[in-house]
């Protein structure tokens, strides 16, 4: 099974051919940006952030990367809130997309 | 090596001869011998296979496809009720395209319990992409086996197959079967080697939510292997007789070429409506038998250049679509050119009722009367 | 200060392993509690494994042929069929020398609770060589929230809806799971996903079927914003209505215990689903909830690791 993959990670299934015999899975998710979902942004302020790396353990995507900061990939992030509710440090302010 | 077997000896041995991997079945009557030689094998170490004996037959066929969708070859059995359970699984076998072998005895549906020959049960898995075959004897269920996993696993192909033998009257009765040699086995079923499968180094979903963009080409796929599967069976079917010395193709024409009524019919029917063709020809009658092996795929170039030849025809079934008819008439029916023979349906056997010789003479004797219909009950009460 | 300055002053260290194998773009709700659950399961069990996943929400969120977010390999199998499906892979694995493959079979409760409790009973009984994981978000989420035999006393669903709320208390798979005498079944909760890393690692260098409950708050069906999830997963376990254990071979260990849990009503209130409670209502809840926990400590001290001693 050799599929086709576009440059933004999509796959191409322009035949019959193209297809494998069943459903069997030629690309990843990652493709798939979720950044539409949001309508709120977490904003990681530095100099309150204690590189605890809380937020990156509880994101559900996962759309935070450990770092010093940490960085959110907001390419994925759905804007869920949890990195915001759990920082023990209120190091991540939430804004509103859009703005 | 020839050993007088019943028919679900023969299913259990043909297993072991195919080197099953898994195993994973349910025990019901009538098949219920299938699963107990098979743990005996097993437990002797004659098949080096593991034996998940599950908690009903719908688990059993889970397993299977689990199994066979981890790359092992896999077999299972059951019948009637058993069947009827697994029937989501049976569509998902077929959608999922994994060879799967499965050793169906024919028996009715309850109500009222019934553990005797009908071949309803197989016939209700008509939709589901399985290849279907009905054999006559036991000799016809091992070899039968053994091709169905040659087919099925061909990149090709890639479908599961119900191997159908009717309750009792092949599943409790011993008949001589040759089980060849295994070197010969060997070289004519090479080991399952699927190109994809659950693979951690090639990691894949396997059936996720499909939507209407692709739904249908993989419906397609599966009608196109099973239009594929009728050359492949033929040619399997004549290689087998090559190696092993009886071929095999998607029908057997009894007595046809010169045929001026034929009866179209399957299972062990096929083997009582030969003796009726027999005695009718000492008498002059010109009959001939016409055996469907394969009922998915339906033969039907077989079945068309047989019967245009004939005068009239009918078909033996013992299953019935209520509403409709037999399910074999209603399907040749479908493949007949308007001009095609004359053609009767017969419903006979159901629930294990005897077939006799002398019911399959009445029939041939009415397709001669030349009243066709398409349902007429044989030996029903007044 | 620049970010270096900074890493030097707060050098920062990971409680749980870094790969990250579940990919993003995935299909969860926001704050899905079911999407947290298997990345720490990914996360622990690492590459070498398998996945058998029915009909529920991760049949979704795992992604539409021909994507798959999972980056293991993922066997979508039929609604009541993991633990079955499992056992096939499971056994073909060993068949073909691969035992090195951990086999997991991961379902919603509707999948286990309810009509895959035959086959997991099954496969149990059997002690086929898996790990099952049950998120457990307590209703058929993925069909829009219906009530399954998980959904708790009190909780409104679409089929049971505020005038006639759910009556009766949620079924106990742990101890069904464990009256099974596997040789491993412990609960987890998101809150908690070192503890939940911890017991998959253990559960992989165990063999025959290994069981995990994980506590999964669902934001849509349990009527919260998605930002509080884990929030109310924690909050579960601080007031005892989903307690942290865990049966090896039969001998119970509590793994968190709260020695001032909190109200049950503390929790019922943080959830749209039970806005609907009288007092009375909350009151028999929480002499429920305080009973079973009850319950759980006379297990532990019973069959516990004290007990022979």
């Amino acid at each position: 099974m050799k599929p086709k993959i576009r440059k933004d990670g999509t796959v191409a299934v322009e035949k019959t051919g193209d297809l494998p015999d069943m459903p069997v899975s030629m690309g990843s998710m990652k493709s798939n940006k979720t950044a539409s979902w949001r309508s709120i942004r977490p904003v990681i302020i530095e100099e309150r952030c204690k590189r605890c790396m809380i937020c990156w353990k509880v994101c559900p995507e996962p759309a935070i990367r450990p770092g010093d900061p940490p960085v959110v990939d907001l390419d994925y992030c759905k804007g869920c809130g949890i990195c915001i509710a759990e920082c023990p440090f209120d190091a991540i302010d939430s804004e509103k997309e859009g703005k | 090596m020839k050993k007088v077997l019943t028919g679900n000896f023969a299913a259990a041995y043909a297993a072991v001869a195919a080197r099953v991997q898994v195993i994973s079945a349910y025990p019901i009557t009538p098949q219920t011998t299938i699963v107990e030689i098979l743990s005996e094998l097993v437990a002797r170490g004659e098949l080096a296979a593991d034996f998940i004996k599950v908690e009903s037959e719908h688990s059993a066929l889970a397993a299977c496809i689990g199994a066979q969708a981890a790359g092992a070859r896999t077999f299972t059995a059951t019948s009637a009720q058993g069947l009827a359970l697994m029937h989501e699984l049976i569509h998902w076998t077929g959608r999922a395209r994994l060879p799967i072998v499965l050793a169906n005895v024919n028996r009715a549906m309850a109500p009222g319990w019934s553990i005797w020959a009908d071949a309803t049960d197989a016939i209700s898995e008509r939709d589901t992409g399985w290849m279907q075959i009905y054999c006559e004897d036991n000799q016809e269920v091992f070899d039968s086996i053994l091709m169905a996993y040659r087919i099925g696993e061909r990149a090709e192909i890639l479908l599961p197959t119900l191997v159908n033998l009717d309750a009792f009257f092949l599943s409790h009765t011993s008949q001589v079967v040759d089980l060849y040699d295994a070197e010969r086995i060997d070289a004519f079923l090479p080991p399952y080697r699927p190109a994809v499968k659950l693979d951690v180094a090639d990691p894949r979903s396997f059936g996720a939510l499909t939507s209407p963009d692709y739904y249908y080409e993989f419906s397609y796929k599966i009608q196109k292997a099973h239009e594929a599967a009728r050359q492949v069976i033929a040619e399997t079917g004549k290689e087998f007789g090559s190696v092993f010395g009886r071929s095999y193709g998607l029908t057997e024409a009894y007595r046809c070429e010169d045929a001026e009524y034929v009866l179209v019919t399957y299972g062990t029917i096929a083997g009582t409506a030969k003796v009726a063709a027999d005695r009718l020809r000492e008498k002059g009658f010109r009959a001939g038998v016409l055996k469907i092996r394969y009922f998915r795929p339906f033969p039907a170039e077989d079945v068309v250049r047989i019967l245009g030849r004939a005068a009239a025809a009918g078909v033996v079934d013992r299953a019935i679509s209520y509403g409709q008819a037999g399910p074999f008439y209603t399907e040749t029916r479908s493949v007949l050119p308007g001009a095609g023979p004359a053609l009767t349906g017969f419903i006979a056997g159901l629930g294990g009722r005897d077939v006799s010789v002398a019911d399959l003479e009445s029939m041939f004797l009415q397709l001669r009367d030349g009243k066709h219909s398409p349902i007429v009950w044989i030996g029903v009460k007044p | 200060m620049n970010a270096a300055e900074l890493q030097k002053k707060t050098p920062f260290r990971l409680t749980l392993p870094e790969e990250e194998i579940l990919s993003p773009g995935h299909l969860a709700c926001q704050g899905c509690g079911a999407a947290m659950a298997m990345r720490y399961a990914l996360k622990a069990l690492g590459r070498n494994t398998i996945l058998s996943i029915p009909a529920c929400c991760w049949a979704v969120i795992d992604g539409p042929f021909p994507y798959s977010a999972a980056g293991v390999p993922v066997f979508h199998c039929a609604f009541e069929t993991a633990a079955s499906t499992a056992a096939g892979i499971t056994h073909a694995l060993s068949r073909l020398g691969l035992d090195e493959i951990t086999t997991v079979a991961w379902a919603g409760d509707g999948g286990t609770f309810d009509i895959g409790l035959q086959a997991l009973s099954g496969a149990a009984e059997r002690n086929d060589n898996m790990i099952y994981v049950v998120y457990d978000n307590e209703a058929y989420m993925n069909t829009g929230i219906q009530r399954s035999s998980a959904t708790p006393h009190g909780a409104w669903t679409t089929t049971t809806p505020t005038l006639q709320f759910k009556k009766g208390p949620k079924k106990n798979i742990m101890e069904i799971m464990v009256a099974h005498s596997i040789p491993y079944a412990a609960t987890a909760n998101i809150a908690y996903p070192e503890d939940l890393v911890k017991k998959l690692q253990k559960a992989r260098s165990l063999r025959g079927m290994r069981f995990l409950h994980v506590y999964a708050p669902c934001p849509t069906g349990w009527k919260h914003a998605p930002g509080v999830t884990v929030k109310i997963a924690r909050m579960a376990t601080e007031c005892n209505v989903f307690p942290i254990y865990e049966v090896e071979e039969g001998v119970y260990s509590i793994n968190r215990r709260n020695p001032n849990p909190k109200p049950v009503a503390e929790y019922l209130k943080m959830q749209g689903r039970f806005h609907h409670l009288r007092e009375e209502d909350v009151q028999f809840i929480q002499s429920r909830v305080d009973r079973d926990w009850q319950r759980l400590i006379k297990l532990e001290q019973a069959f516990g690791k004290a007990a022979g001693t």
